[in-house]
């Protein structure tokens, strides 16, 4: 019984219990509830963190030793960075990423944020009809469409080689973002709009002198999610760009790169690193948005 | 009966805030319509057209629905590795992340170090994180297997073993926990303190008090993981495609055509043979009507959490 509850007691109680100096028997609980948790979190920890540790290592090897199954590398190789921003094709891949993830994510913020604004605050019929479409297209799987689109844009449109196909339709609206704008616009109180409009300002003046300010970290959020959507994605590139080598995004190249390299597990590994930092800095300077925006899509529903 | 001295102002402003909500939702309205509507309907048209890509489409009626769902030999394995994925999948996340959501809520030193450790995982892009992953599971020289060989386990050869390749991708996504870590995190930090209290001073113990407290707060949320852990799943692509191209060692060149699903089609999912039937096979009318068969269970899938998650829609101001 007492072992239950030790392993069990939950912070709150816990921390309160530790203010008004406990009984030895209370704290020597604490203490093992202590270790055991943290004993946990750190074996937890290892699997999380290691993968990165043994990727950076290896990508400092020699060609050599990164085929020898050490796991230390005798020594650093930091020219293989270099190595990796040689490779024909790696700086563009580069560029386009960055073309991609940025157009995408302006045009996609831009457009969906009256829509969700009309979802969140206008009356009208249909209203519940069209939260019920948005949510449907969000769930849909991008293959299910994505034939006849390619015919289009390929066939009518002569844009396949390109990331347009890609990156115009999100001029359009995005079906995920409009959900999570939504869902932060609901949040802002009926008055302060209100108030707007008797100061005279019409909607979309409300809109973007009231409602943008406001929800900056809901559309800071939006932004980061849909940033990271385009710098991962893999299948859209796949589908339009796969035939012009000049048009590769990193996540499409990087696979092609252990192919060009074909046994440099040293050099693949680099380049991982690579793709993987921008994201992993921008989530360090921007955690908080972040995290504000997964809690938005579970929680706040 | 003021309104009907009114009703052509009335009317007037009716029309004007009708045309004001239209304005707003245009961009949507468009977007729907030309990168949803037209595509769907489109599947349909095709999936009853023979169509190379090449020459005009010609009708043929039920057959490429016939070929697909009764000849093709490559659907069963890849429905199958689709729903496995599914259920196994989904089920270990939930179970998973759900543990290291409880686990971080019980942290008391360095909580900052251990969120940031389990969270950055998500992060790495799937393509990336594949790569990643093959190389530290892969059976000659990857630093997993030698590991566990030193201490004496004889371990398998995840990407390249057919039985072992799904569980292998099942690893790759239990690393990437981190989403489903912050949603229970924030669900668990939002029970109520005063209840467990209550429970302990009924003498409740740490099963009873998950089971009595925690579990009715949380079971929103874990439907919620649930749900759309299924509807992502389905959608399983890059990773699976990624592991089975570089496991299989095969140059992968501009144009190369390989077969998906290596090793043993035991990686192939519906979206995979979606892409390979119709930008490799150019069998556009079959493509199709997979397409048609994966959005049919998207949809049964989508409707169940409409129902079960009204909340989604009631939220209204």
């Amino acid at each position: 019984m007492t072992a239950t509850t030790a392993l069990s007691a939950p912070s709150a109680p816990a921390r309160r219990a530790a203010g008004r100096s406990p009984a030895p028997a209370a704290r020597r609980r604490a203490a093992l509830h202590w270790i055991a948790v943290h004993t946990v979190a750190i074996a937890a920890a290892l699997f999380f963190v290691l993968p990165f540790v043994f990727v950076f290592l290896t990508s400092v090897m020699s060609d050599d030793q990164a085929l020898s199954g050490d796991l230390w590398p005798t020594e650093w190789n930091w020219s293989n960075y270099a190595d990796v921003f040689n490779t024909p094709g790696f700086l563009d891949w580069w560029r386009n990423s960055l073309i991609y993830a940025g157009l995408g994510t302006l045009f996609t913020v831009c457009s969906s944020i009256p829509v969700a604004y009309a979802l969140a605050k206008f009356r009208f019929r249909g209203r519940r009809t069209a939260m019920i479409l948005v949510i449907s297209t969000m769930m849909l799987p991008p293959q299910v469409i994505v034939i006849p689109m390619y015919l289009v844009w390929a066939q009518q449109l002569h844009l396949s080689g390109s990331l347009w196909p890609l990156i115009i339709p999100m001029a359009f609206g995005d079906a995920y973002s409009i959900f999570l704008l939504r869902q932060f616009l609901l949040t802002i109180p009926r008055e302060y709009l209100e108030s707007a409009k008797v100061d005279g300002s019409g909607e979309f003046g409300t809109l973007l002198r009231i409602v943008v300010p406001m929800a900056k970290p809901g559309i800071a959020a939006v932004a980061l999610f849909q940033f990271f959507y385009c710098w991962n994605d893999y299948f859209g590139p796949q589908i339009y760009a796969a035939q012009n080598p000049g048009a590769w995004t990193l996540s499409y190249g990087l696979e092609s790169f252990k192919s060009a390299h074909s046994v440099n597990w040293n050099l693949t590994m680099a380049a991982t690193l690579l793709v993987m930092a921008p994201v992993i800095i921008v989530f360090f300077f921007a955690q908080k948005a972040f995290v504000e925006g997964v809690t938005l899509t579970g929680v706040k529903g | 009966m003021a309104t009907l001295t009114n009703a052509p102002a009335l009317r007037r402003k009716a029309r004007r805030e009708r045309l004001r909500t239209l304005g707003f939702l245009s961009p949507w309205l468009v977007g729907f319509t030309v990168f949803f509507g037209y595509p769907l309907i489109a599947t349909v048209y095709f999936s009853f057209m023979h169509y190379n890509q090449i020459e005009a489409p010609t009708f043929v009626g039920l057959r490429n629905w016939r070929y697909v769902l009764e000849q093709m030999p490559l659907f069963g394995p890849a429905l199958w590795n689709t729903l496995w994925l599914v259920v196994v999948m989904v089920a270990l996340r939930v179970v998973f992340g759900l543990g290291i959501g409880l686990l971080v809520t019980r942290i008391k030193s360095g909580v900052g170090f251990f969120r940031t450790a389990f969270y950055l995982p998500y992060l790495a892009p799937p393509v990336a994180a594949t790569v990643a992953f093959v190389f530290l599971l892969n059976p000659g020289t990857g630093p997993v297997n030698d590991i566990l060989g030193s201490i004496g386990i004889h371990a398998p050869n995840w990407f390249n073993d057919p039985t072992w390749a799904k569980p292998s991708l099942v690893l790759l996504s239990l690393w990437g926990i981190g989403d489903l870590m912050v949603i229970f995190m924030a669900a668990l930090l939002d029970v109520p303190r005063e209840q467990y209290e209550a429970a302990e001073l009924d003498g409740a113990g740490a099963f009873h008090k998950f089971r009595y407290v925690t579990w009715p707060s949380i079971t929103p949320i874990v439907m919620f993981a649930v749900v759309t852990g299924v509807v992502q799943t389905m959608q399983y692509y890059t990773q699976a495609l990624v592991a089975g191209k570089l496991a299989s060692g095969v140059s992968i060149g501009p144009g190369s055509v390989i077969q998906p699903g290596y090793p043993d089609h035991s990686t192939l999912t519906v979206p995979q043979l979606v892409y390979s039937l119709g930008f490799q096979n150019f069998n556009t009318g079959a493509a199709c009507v997979l397409s048609l068969v994966l959005f049919a269970i998207a949809m049964a899938v989508t409707t169940l959490l409409m129902r079960k998650r009204a909340g989604l829609l009631s939220a209204e101001d």
